[in-house]
């Protein structure tokens, strides 16, 4: 008997386990892959997989074999021209003809490479960061309400009507009314047969037989279902805190952010933007850049367009206060910013952008990043730096950050996000 | 009835054929298949023949073609390798794989034109499958019964030790015992174990011979050692063990029941892949035979379209293609080319035989075809086939040649080729080429030192003067080690019995 099966729409992915389990084996291999490859890609292809070398010698699996030297004889076909005793010289590499069947012993000197899915690449990628201080207050001001099970009652709407339960309901109620009728029943019938028997008098029968069809018709009276049966399912509102973040990113435009250091912005910009998308479904993006005026842009003008002038810095942080009044109180809200700019900022602007933040910023902001990217590699000296730096020894929810070469920015990105020891 | 008549009457002219193909149609192949097979007496498990896609064939790689399997992070890796070559173009898919169990599993790809399902069901699913079932090896080493369920059992046992002692623990146990798993196949049948009742049954047999052979004669002969004083010295084990796994398994002073099972399960796993192993020229040839003679049959039968055939004649051809040594592409002997070679000039020998093949298989020539090819089939492995079937007319069609590679000459040298001379030797050094002793180095288990150190001492017997490879000998004995706890040690003796070489792991 044979059977013909169609198992295309079975599951395809049976390997995937075995798959993950190796990745986690070689992961410091992928880890340093991946930590390569952010510092060499461009933008726009920051969240895409990529491929991982692992050299074959890691991840070899051993097993006793012949090594070069001895007697061999190898058997080929194809022969054309040789004859007995003909010489050959050796060829190059030790071993010579080594057993036709074996296939050659030079193929598995090659790196082992692979590619990564982009959700593996971003799982690694971002591995053990978290949005620092979320939910610390949030619990407080819980806001939101969720509905669930608290046991049955009788009365309810058609839509929460339990099936099961009303059944079972049912079923207790028959046989509790229904039980000593029923016993009733059986003994009269007994009763009956018995008198049946002994040939007792008619009317004595006559009675017999009316006491039953008594009996059976309130039995049958007995309804299968009732109203009070009926059970439905009930459910409370419980509270529930409210995780609700919102990120801003600020982007400093200006003449002097040339294209080098904008890119640097950017990327961090990316690795953040991919971080939260990835790991929050409710949080929100806010994106601002500015030169001496501060716009609100959507995510592809942020990234992609190009625009330069001067630069006021003050005007961005009045703009995310504003944006913060008018769509995100802080009640509701955990609010994130992460700044970045070269540091060149004139006149008044540092120092009144710098009390802004201390005074209106700060006090609403669960975190606040702010990334520097200098000209050159010499320690700090702009002046927006010098006014921020007096902030970071204040306030914990400061942090900031220099960077200059596109390889730091991924181990300055981990360092500003990364998990909080302590709530692990 | 014959079964020609029987079909005709179902159907009139000859089956649908073109690029597509749907379950009606291959239901309908399979039954003229499945007929033909009858005709020439192919016995076979039934038959499951399950349709897949490529991803689910690239899956079905990973596992080495079984359909459940323990998981483990080198199966990873092999399917991170076959896919990556797959989908950069390097390698194609197979057309089908197909499973040694009862009933027997043919696993056909779905991109596959009908032409193509015709072929594999014909390859797969009555020559792989008659082949399992009356090949020796297979026979005496693998259950095609239980082997599902076996594999079942692993994965549960390998998942709950994963659960109870954590996924490293496992896995450090499993790599030992990949390293070592070509060395835990029986090679040869243990006899099983007597049971109590056996035992007494044996003895009181034994006692009854002795009193009736009784003769007061025999006590004065001097005493000879007797067998259990060699046991009594302490040499353990008293004969050498080739199956290392099997000897760890039972005799490991430091694992743990759980471990251990996990060592048989890596070692029954490696033994139903053994007979594979060693029928691969015969195995590929006896279905690629099959697959030709059953097909060329339906044409015969008129059941199928001169455009199949020519389809088909053009697949054939592919896969039983030589290249020579010269020529791109060479990776040796092609088992289906040399294979299929084979079995076809059985036959030939049988049918027409020449006076060649008169002298040289007095016993084959004329006799029926049908017959010495199945009993060429059941009986021998590869490495015997060649050597007992190889006929001078194959070595002159191949033109095959041995070419020596002697450690202590400059140059190699060519020791035979296609002549008088030389057929005996070909057909000699190309059966040597399947022995095991030429793909893996003999190393056997020869003293466990179980009053003293417990060390366990293994053996590699030196195969014309081949050394060991270095590294990866250094490494697999850290694995071993890794299952013994205790030092183990590895020497090497060459064939005079002189240790040549020795090296040891300490924990």
């Amino acid at each position: 008997m044979n059977y013909l099966i169609d198992r295309r729409l079975n599951g395809r992915n049976k390997s995937a386990v075995n798959r993950e389990r190796f990745i986690r084996r070689y992961k410091e291999h992928i880890r340093r892959a991946v930590k390569g490859m952010v510092a060499e890609r461009s933008i726009t292809d920051m969240a895409k997989g990529g491929d991982v070398k692992v050299p074959a010698k890691d991840i070899s699996e051993p097993g006793f074999g012949y090594g070069d030297g001895g007697d061999w004889e190898t058997v080929h076909p194809g022969n054309k021209e040789f004859v007995r005793g003909d010489k050959i010289p050796r060829p190059e590499r030790g071993g010579g003809g080594k057993g036709g069947s074996q296939s050659g012993s030079g193929e598995a000197v090659d790196d082992f490479v692979f590619s990564l899915s982009r959700d593996e690449f971003l799982s690694i990628f971002f591995e053990d960061l978290e949005l620092p201080n979320l939910m610390r207050t949030a619990v407080a001001e819980a806001q939101d309400k969720k509905f669930v099970r608290a046991g049955y009652v009788k009365e309810g709407t058609p839509c929460n009507l339990s099936v099961p339960k009303t059944m079972k309901t049912a079923l207790a109620r028959r046989i509790a009314l229904g039980g000593p009728v029923k016993e009733e029943i059986e003994s009269v019938r007994e009763e009956l047969e018995a008198a049946l028997l002994e040939g007792k008098p008619q009317f004595f029968i006559e009675a017999l037989r009316e006491r039953l069809d008594v009996l059976e018709r309130r039995l049958q009276r007995l309804p299968f279902l009732d109203e009070v049966d009926l059970r439905y399912r009930y459910r409370v509102a419980v509270p529930r805190p409210s995780a609700r973040a919102v990120m801003f990113c600020l982007m400093d435009v200006s003449a002097s952010m040339d294209e080098r250091k904008k890119d640097l912005a950017k990327r961090f910009y990316t690795l953040l933007y991919l971080f939260l998308t990835r790991k929050y479904e409710r949080v929100e993006l806010v994106f601002i850049r500015h030169t001496d005026e501060a716009q609100e842009v959507d995510e592809d003008t942020f990234f992609y367009d190009t625009q330069s002038g001067g630069t006021v810095v003050y005007s961005a942080l009045e703009l995310m206060h504003q944006i913060c009044a008018a769509r995100y109180p802080k009640s509701e809200w955990n609010i994130y910013a992460a700044q970045a700019s070269d540091g060149d900022a004139f006149g008044a602007d540092p120092a009144k952008s710098a009390r802004f933040l201390r005074e209106y910023l700060l006090p609403i902001s669960r975190y606040f990043a702010y990334i520097e990217v200098p000209d050159d590699n010499s320690p700090g000296t702009s002046s927006l730096w010098v006014e921020y730096d007096q902030l970071r020894s204040a306030d914990l929810n400061f942090a900031m950050k220099r960077v200059f070469q596109p390889q730091e920015i991924y181990p300055v990105f981990r360092d500003l996000f990364r998990k909080e020891r302590a709530h692990a | 009835m014959s079964p020609l008549s029987a079909y005709s009457d179902r159907t009139n002219g000859p089956l649908p054929h073109g690029p597509e193909w749907d379950f009606e149609l291959l239901e309908r192949y399979d039954r003229v298949i499945a007929e033909t097979a009858a005709e020439y007496q192919l016995d076979t498990y039934p038959n499951q023949i399950e349709i897949i896609n490529s991803e689910q064939m690239l899956d079905a790689y990973a596992s080495s073609g079984l359909p459940i399997g323990y998981p483990h992070w080198s199966y990873g890796k092999a399917f991170i390798r076959h896919e990556q070559s797959y989908r950069k173009g390097y390698q194609g898919l197979a057309y089908e794989i197909v499973i040694n169990s009862n009933p027997c599993i043919a696993y056909l790809m779905e991109e596959n034109s009908l032409m193509m399902q015709a072929l594999v069901i014909a390859h797969a699913s009555y020559g792989h499958n008659s082949f399992f079932k009356g090949n020796y090896l297979f026979r005496q080493f693998t259950q095609a019964d239980a082997i599902l369920d076996y594999l079942v059992f692993a994965r549960r046992y390998v998942m709950e030790c994963e659960q109870r002692y954590g996924m490293a623990e496992v896995e450090e146990v499993l790599d030992s015992c990949h390293a070592l798993s070509e060395y835990g196949v029986e090679r040869y049948r243990r006899p099983q174990p007597q049971s109590a009742r056996e035992r007494e049954a044996r003895k009181s047999e034994l006692e009854e011979h002795q009193r009736k052979q009784f003769d007061d004669i025999w006590r004065t002969l001097p005493p000879s050692a007797p067998a259990s004083q060699i046991a009594a010295s302490g040499q353990f084990p008293t004969e050498p063990e080739e199956n290392i796994l099997y000897f760890v398994e039972k005799h490991s002073p430091r694992l743990a029941p759980w471990q251990r099972e996990l060592v048989r399960i890596v070692r029954k796993t490696a033994q139903y892949f053994y007979p594979q192993t060693q029928t691969k020229v015969m195995n590929e040839g006896w279905a690629t035979f099959w697959h030709y003679t059953l097909l060329n049959r339906l044409y015969e039968k008129r059941l199928v379209n001169d455009a199949f055939m020519i389809e088909f004649l053009h697949s054939h051809t592919n896969v039983i293609a030589q290249r020579g040594f010269d020529q791109e592409g060479y990776r040796g002997m092609n088992p289906y080319a040399l294979g299929f070679a084979m079995m076809s000039d059985i036959r030939r020998i049988c049918e027409h035989p020449t006076d060649e093949d008169r002298y040289w298989f007095p016993e084959l020539a004329g006799s029926d075809w049908g017959t010495s090819l199945d009993f060429a089939m059941r009986n021998f492995k590869d490495e015997s086939f060649i050597g007992q079937y190889l006929s001078p007319r194959l070595i002159r069609d191949f033109r095959l040649f041995v070419v020596a590679d002697h450690v202590g000459k400059a140059e190699l040298e060519v020791d035979s080729i296609h002549d008088e001379h030389g057929y005996k030797r070909v057909r000699r050094m190309l059966a040597d080429l399947y022995k095991r002793e030429n793909q893996l180095p003999e190393i056997q288990v020869t003293r466990y030192e179980r009053d003293g150190d417990r060390s366990l001492l293994l053996r590699n017997q030196i195969y014309r003067g081949r050394p060991l490879a270095e590294d990866e000998a250094n490494e697999v004995l850290r694995h071993l080690g890794r299952l013994w706890g205790f030092p183990v040690r590895l020497e090497a003796v060459d064939a005079e019995g002189r240790v040549d070489g020795y090296r040891e792991w300490r924990p």
